[in-house]
């Protein structure tokens, strides 16, 4: 029987089966944070059990991370999780990347970037973004903190066989138009729930079109369609991304000639059959634009904010809600939206594709009056490859800020936050109420958007703009 | 965990679709290291003004709800971050049960519950029940005719009754094993454990770095 990239994974990874029907599922690796494991070593440490292989555990510190002086963490309960991940890694005998580690970052940059990620493998992290490593061809899940004791201590996961869904993008995109609108279209056209049981395989020409890091971008939201994982399967350009810099835990010389030659096995066979379908033609899909506070309410840069009655998948009332929330009124176009504040990175975002794609765009101009900006890459070593190509002086004298690697004002845990009624264009990946901080706006858009909206103040249509 | 058969109580209605976690605990009470305490946090910026005082506006703050056992809310609740806090903080107000409805949209199905927070019920012992939209619609609207009634989900015969007029017994589908585990309330790491001959074997010829 033809098999699909997700069934070979799975296949191989199937410890065994329970009466139930749920499997026994091999993980490969573990990644782990300091906000979802605390509890997960407490529960460890209170029933006397171990870490079953601390080998295949990796932690980083990310979340809570200040990016202006990441050793000044002033918040104590910021500091107490810091320092429980630091004590427990030490106990449990897991390598840590701390604060002082060239190699820090946040969880989903750093897997890939140090060659922790690799096709074929089973990745779990207790964080919904774990999706991101399925451009890989791995298969990458989020899970709760009961789960990361439940592989911190036996290496398996009890699952259920979720669902297949092929998600392939025909076409070509037009310029100015990136990995992070074809993946914001699909959750406008799936909804949020629309993935929900299913892992979802990214095909077609404009996904192998795409760099690592535009894959990477597109698996992460990937969560935010209600799919626990994406995937694309491995090719040139994984394997050209795995070989192009020394990564100290992928394999290397005849290890990595065998790993290539069974990476090459993976993709799905010809015929393999999913139980369900989707095509969307990349040449139609404009640059997106968030209005509401669900990733899903999203709509073209040339449109304009819809009336409550005119948004499928959402009640007239949740949509009045979500507007009011915004502080916008139906019928606004959408280049009409002025900003105060511009964040460019965060897991979906913050590589070094992404702050090129900014730079590119802010180089000989100024940020806008009033607006503050922060460019914040996704690890060091993000980090130092921008300052190698001198990004960090394009982004500081247009005016930006130019601050080291964290979650920054993804989700407001540390010091980056937007103040009540402040209103951004984010590279992150979620809109929720509050979400960049109490009673702030957030708009989602691609790298290229974001940045043209601190050059200008508010949204522009990239395609034209860069013309003009 | 503990066991759950029965439970009776307050039913609670909260008249919103697509609830995410960030609603239910928000961000800054994730920082706590230890498993307990999130309770009182539970919906915290809908829950509380500014200055820390209830806000009456909100259902839960409502006399009538006090001490509610049984939540009912609309499609795909507990949607986006996968933090466990969530459930923690549902558990620790005293929920037990969680009731939303799913639809089918042109052959698309708006589940009930996000997937992990669904997951993350189970293992700590919350029930989550799907039912259809005009069901859930009705409870919605019995609870606007007699706020603070009463309702007993009575798990192992998979039936809610609702105590109020005559109002007919609903019966749900669950996960047997779900069912299973919230029942016994097992733990899933002992089970697992079980079958630990079967890890050894499986890892002696599994090579993670290339998992052929
Ligand atoms: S950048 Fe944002 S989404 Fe990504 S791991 Fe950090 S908090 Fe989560």
């Amino acid at each position: 029987m033809p098999k699909t990239l997700f069934e070979k994974i799975w296949e191989r990874h199937r410890v065994t089966g329970f009466e139930d029907g749920t499997t026994l599922l091999y993980i490969d690796r573990h990644l782990v944070h300091e906000v979802t494991s605390p509890q997960a070593f407490e529960g460890l440490r209170l029933a006397g059990r171990k870490v079953r292989r601390p080998e295949l555990t990796f932690a980083t510190l990310d979340h809570n991370v200040p990016t202006e002086n990441r050793h000044e963490i002033t918040d104590p309960v910021s500091r107490a999780q810091v320092d429980a991940l630091t004590r427990n890694c030490r106990e449990f005998g897991i390598t840590l990347f701390d604060l002082d580690d060239e190699r820090q970052g946040i969880v989903h940059i750093i897997g890939p970037e140090l060659g922790i990620t690799l096709p074929g493998t089973t990745i779990v992290c207790g964080d919904s973004h774990t999706s991101t490593h399925g451009a890989f061809g791995a298969l990458a899940y989020g899970i709760g903190t009961s789960e990361v004791e439940h592989v911190l201590a036996t290496q398996c996961l009890p699952q259920a066989r979720p669902k297949t869904f092929r998600v392939t993008f025909e076409g070509r995109l037009q310029p100015g138009v990136t990995a992070k609108d074809m993946v914001l279209k699909l959750i406008g056209t799936i909804g949020t729930a629309g993935g929900t049981g299913y892992v979802l395989e990214y095909c077609g020409p404009a996904i192998r079109a795409l760099s690592m890091e535009g894959r990477m971008t597109v698996c992460n939201m990937t969560i935010e369609a209600g799919a626990r994982a994406g995937m694309v399967a491995p090719d040139d350009t994984t394997i050209e991304y795995i070989c192009r810099t020394p990564r100290p835990y992928a394999p290397r010389g005849e290890a990595l000639e065998k790993a290539i030659a069974f990476w090459r096995t993976l993709p799905g066979d010809e015929g393999a059959v999913f139980d369900r379908e989707l095509t969307i033609d990349a040449s139609e899909i404009a640059p997106q634009v968030t209005w509401g506070t669900s990733p899903g309410m999203v709509t073209d840069v040339s449109a304009r904010v819809p009336f409550p009655d005119q948004v499928p998948g959402y009640s007239p009332a949740d949509v009045e809600k979500s507007l009011e929330y915004m502080g916008l009124a139906p019928g606004t176009p959408i280049t009409d939206i002025a900003v105060d504040t511009v964040f460019i990175g965060s897991c979906t975002n913050g590589r070094i594709e992404d702050l090129r794609a900014a730079a590119a765009i802010f180089q000989g101009r100024r940020v806008a009056e009033g607006v503050r900006v922060l460019v914040v890459p996704g690890s060091q070593q993000v980090l130092r490859q921008a300052e190698a190509e001198g990004l960090d002086r394009i982004f500081r004298e247009a005016g930006a800020q130019w601050r080291q690697s964290g979650c920054s004002m993804c989700l407001a845990m540390n010091p980056d936050k937007l103040e009540p009624g402040q209103r951004c264009a984010s590279t992150s990946n979620r809109n929720f109420e509050g979400r960049q901080g109490k009673d702030g706006r957030t708009h989602l858009v691609s790298p290229q958007m974001a940045a043209a909206a601190a050059v200008t103040g508010h949204f522009v249509d990239i395609r034209s703009w860069q013309k003009g | 965990m503990e066991p759950l058969k029965t439970v009776r109580g307050v039913i609670a209605p909260l008249d919103r679709a697509n609830v995410d976690t960030d609603q239910i605990i928000p961000k800054q009470f994730l920082k706590s290291i230890s498993r307990t305490g999130f309770g009182e946090n539970l919906f915290f910026d809908w829950r509380y003004r500014a200055d820390g005082s209830p806000d009456p506006e909100f259902i839960l703050n409502d006399e009538a709800f006090r001490g509610a056992a049984i939540l009912v809310t609309r499609h795909n609740f507990g949607c986006g971050s996968s933090r466990e806090h969530a459930v923690w903080a549902i558990a620790q107000y005293g929920f037990r049960v969680i009731i939303a409805p799913q639809r089918d949209e042109n052959g698309n199905r708006i589940p009930g519950f996000a997937d992990i927070f669904r997951n993350n019920c189970a293992k700590n012992g919350v029930l989550t029940v799907e039912l259809s939209e005009s069901q859930v619609d009705g409870i919605f609207a019995l609870i606007e005719r007699h706020p603070g009634m009463q309702a007993t989900v009575d798990l192992p015969a998979q039936q809610i009754t609702l105590h109020a007029e005559n109002s007919p017994v609903i019966s749900f589908d669950i996960d047997p094993a779900i069912k299973e585990r919230l029942l016994k309330g097992l733990d899933d790491i002992t089970k697992t454990l079980t079958h630990e001959a079967q890890i050894t074997a499986f890892e002696h010829t599994h090579d993670t770095q290339m998992p052929a």
